[in-house]
């Protein structure tokens, strides 16, 4: 039975074919041999890694959502600044980084549910656009309360990190983009932890892909969602919490890293939260280094007005290529 | 049949004579606050044949205002083209841009065209800082003459009831009901001999013409300038609201959806304690959210719902 069990499980969960494995394997390779033959090629590489591993945190919020609720939370990175705005408020009331850095993220989980108990249940069934017209509310919203209470203006938070940097032969590497390169992985992976090894995340999981099913055996299928949703909110507020560093407290901190955030999730598909964070990581490098080396004739590509255009062409590119992403099953469809 | 004719009749004719009656009462400063409900109306109406009778799903609807609303002021900066004139140019030149996109999309459904057409509103305004010269960068083009707030009532209202008419007429006929088949089920519609790729592509341009033309007067109504972050994301989002709160899939909720999204942030920013700043935030993402909770299909919904109570009186008593 428990074997079956792990058989359903991994059917459902990977949709990785040889060629995606092969290119990404490549890749790495690439990496590799880049960062170890020049001295800005790898750190451009480390600082995408720690860019990209935000965004793949905040894809994995969003992929989460998704499978719960089949829609897109387009107020999931106003929730993150709105949490990332309230472990500020602790540390003003002279808690430590990290008492407050964990304290919020008890706060996110706690909004998490609330929202999706409040806003999301009552038409979570009746209309998908009445859903996202509401996060869409929600944002607009959130956006208004953080504004009214703290303001528009920068706001800095202590850092979580310091200011080390270190040299290993020739390449500069700040402490800041390994400690937000570590969090965020490390959030991920408590969470796919949870997912993979609990009874809970069993659960939650039986009630993301066969509601009916899962209340059946007995799942408390909307307590299961509301508990998706908190778990989301946290991811949103760790990569809120790590954004802060290099963008600094403002109400519109979130806006490009929710879009960057949208492109990783589609790249990975929307379907697959290891796709999620791996488009994430990839969209963080390839920024990066596209910004320095992509050139025409001494005319750059990169340059930071275009980085958000060039993410949404790389989704547009992979929405045409391969609908479904690089990790994504094929959709069957009987007539 | 005929009784929901007329009831439709009366009520276009209701507005209509609103739309008439309201300059003579109206100042100036809100006679411009009426265009932009004609404005949004337009764009609705744009977004509604291709979401609410197409099934296709578009967050990308500022974009093409975008394209329409710089041509008119690339028209009338460099080459002193009469206002009107860019009108059905900007009409046009959306309608193919809006083939353009049609084609890829064709290959996307659901959330991932909703994404892809997400990207398209982020994009597009990226454009004119990249190219300065042409399009003026982020201080944006201003049109040769502005032009005055009756003015723009007219030519707006008059270009919302002339797409209202055509709207409703194609909606009616023989391509409508193949929109609509595409909706419900496309291997249906397939099978009754209607062409997705034509009709899927074909509804994009005209809701793309459409949102071009309310770009166009988008435009005139910001005193003739064209700038990049007014056709931000938001304004995307802001005429997907306003679909969804008029009702997708009919006509009759679209006066509401577009008073809803042109009058409620001019309403909100005088709301008491919050104060003037951020209460249009905060109260219209409110109000959005507890419309979308009681009325989860709009305005038109609330309508079926109350025709089909009324129809069903009769004989229960």
């Amino acid at each position: 039975m428990l074997e079956l069990a792990t058989k359903r499980k991994t059917a459902v969960s990977t949709g990785i074919s040889v060629p995606v494995l092969a290119g990404l394997v490549a890749a790495a390779v690439f990496l590799a041999v880049g960062s170890l033959s020049s001295g800005t090629f790898a750190q451009q590489t480390v600082s995408g890694l720690s860019q990209g591993a935000i965004f793949g945190s905040l894809a994995l919020a969003l992929v989460l959502i998704y499978r719960a609720t089949e829609v897109i939370n387009f107020a999931q990175g106003e929730m993150a600044m709105a949490t990332t705005y309230i472990a500020y408020q602790l540390t003003l009331w002279h808690l430590s980084y990290w008492l407050a850095f964990f304290l919020t993220l008890l706060i996110a989980f706690v909004l998490g549910v609330v929202v999706q108990v409040v806003v999301i249940r009552p038409v979570q069934h009746k209309s998908v656009i009445a859903v996202v017209i509401i996060t869409v509310g929600l944002f607009i919203l959130i956006d208004g309360l953080v504004t009214w209470k703290w303001g528009a203006d920068l706001k800095f938070m202590p850092a979580p990190f310091g200011n080390t940097v270190y040299h290993a032969g020739g390449v500069a590497i700040s402490r800041q983009d390994i400690g937000v390169f570590a969090v965020s992985i490390l959030s991920v992976g408590v969470l796919w932890v949870l997912f993979q090894f609990t009874k809970l995340g069993l659960a939650m999981r039986a009630a993301a892909l066969r509601p009916a099913a899962a209340s059946l055996v007995g799942v408390r299928v909307d307590a299961m969602l509301a508990v998706g949703w908190g778990l989301a909110a946290v991811l949103g507020a760790v990569a809120g919490l790590m954004t802060e560093p290099t963008q600094f407290l403002q109400p519109t901190m979130m806006q490009a890293v929710l879009l960057y955030a949208f492109a990783a999730a589609v790249l990975g598909g929307l379907e697959s939260p290891a796709g999620a964070v791996i488009g994430g990581l990839a969209l963080g490098v390839f920024l990066n280094l596209f910004g320095q080396y992509g050139k025409v004739g001494g005319y750059y590509l990169g340059t930071s007005e275009l980085r958000l255009p060039i993410a949404f062409v790389i989704l547009l590119i992979v929405l045409l290529l391969k609908p479904t992403g690089l990790f994504g099953r094929k959709q069957v469809r009987r007539v | 049949m005929s009784r929901r004719l007329l009831t439709a009749s009366i009520a276009a004719v209701a507005v209509a004579v609103a739309v008439v009656i309201l300059p003579f009462v109206l100042d100036g400063y809100h006679e411009g606050i009426v265009s932009d409900v004609a404005i949004y109306f337009i764009a609705i109406l744009g977004l509604n044949i291709l979401t609410g009778y197409t099934g296709q799903i578009s967050i990308g609807h500022g974009a093409f205002m975008m394209i329409g609303g710089y041509t008119t002021v690339v028209m009338s900066h460099d080459h002193h083209t009469n206002l009107i004139v860019t009108l059905p140019l900007a009409g046009a030149i959306t309608f193919v841009c809006g083939l353009l996109v049609g084609v890829p999309a064709l290959r996307l459904s659901g959330v991932y065209l909703a994404l892809a057409t997400f990207a398209l509103a982020v994009s597009v305004p990226q454009l004119p800082l990249k190219f300065s010269k042409f399009l003026g960068g982020s201080n944006g083009l201003q049109t040769d003459h502005t032009v005055s707030h009756l003015w723009l009532y007219v030519v707006s209202w008059s270009c919302a009831a002339i797409a209202f008419v055509a709207g409703w007429l194609l909606l009616r006929g023989r391509i409508g009901r193949a929109f609509r088949s595409v909706r419900d089920s496309e291997v249906a519609a397939v099978s009754s001999g209607v062409s997705l790729p034509i009709y899927k592509t074909f509804a994009f341009g005209v809701s793309a013409a459409y949102a071009g033309v309310a770009g166009s007067l988008f435009v005139l109504a910001t005193n003739g300038f064209a700038q990049p972050n007014e056709f931000g994301i938001l304004l995307s989002l802001k005429i997907l609201i306003g679909g969804a709160v008029a009702g997708l899939g009919s006509l009759w909720g679209l006066v509401v959806g577009a008073v809803f999204i042109g009058l409620l942030p001019q309403i909100s920013s005088s709301v008491p304690f919050v104060g003037p700043s951020h209460g249009q935030d905060v109260v219209f993402g409110l109000v959005v959210i507890l419309v979308m909770l009681v009325l989860p299909n709009g305005f038109a919904g609330l309508l079926a719902r109350v025709r089909t109570a009324i129809k069903s009186t009769p004989e229960t008593s």
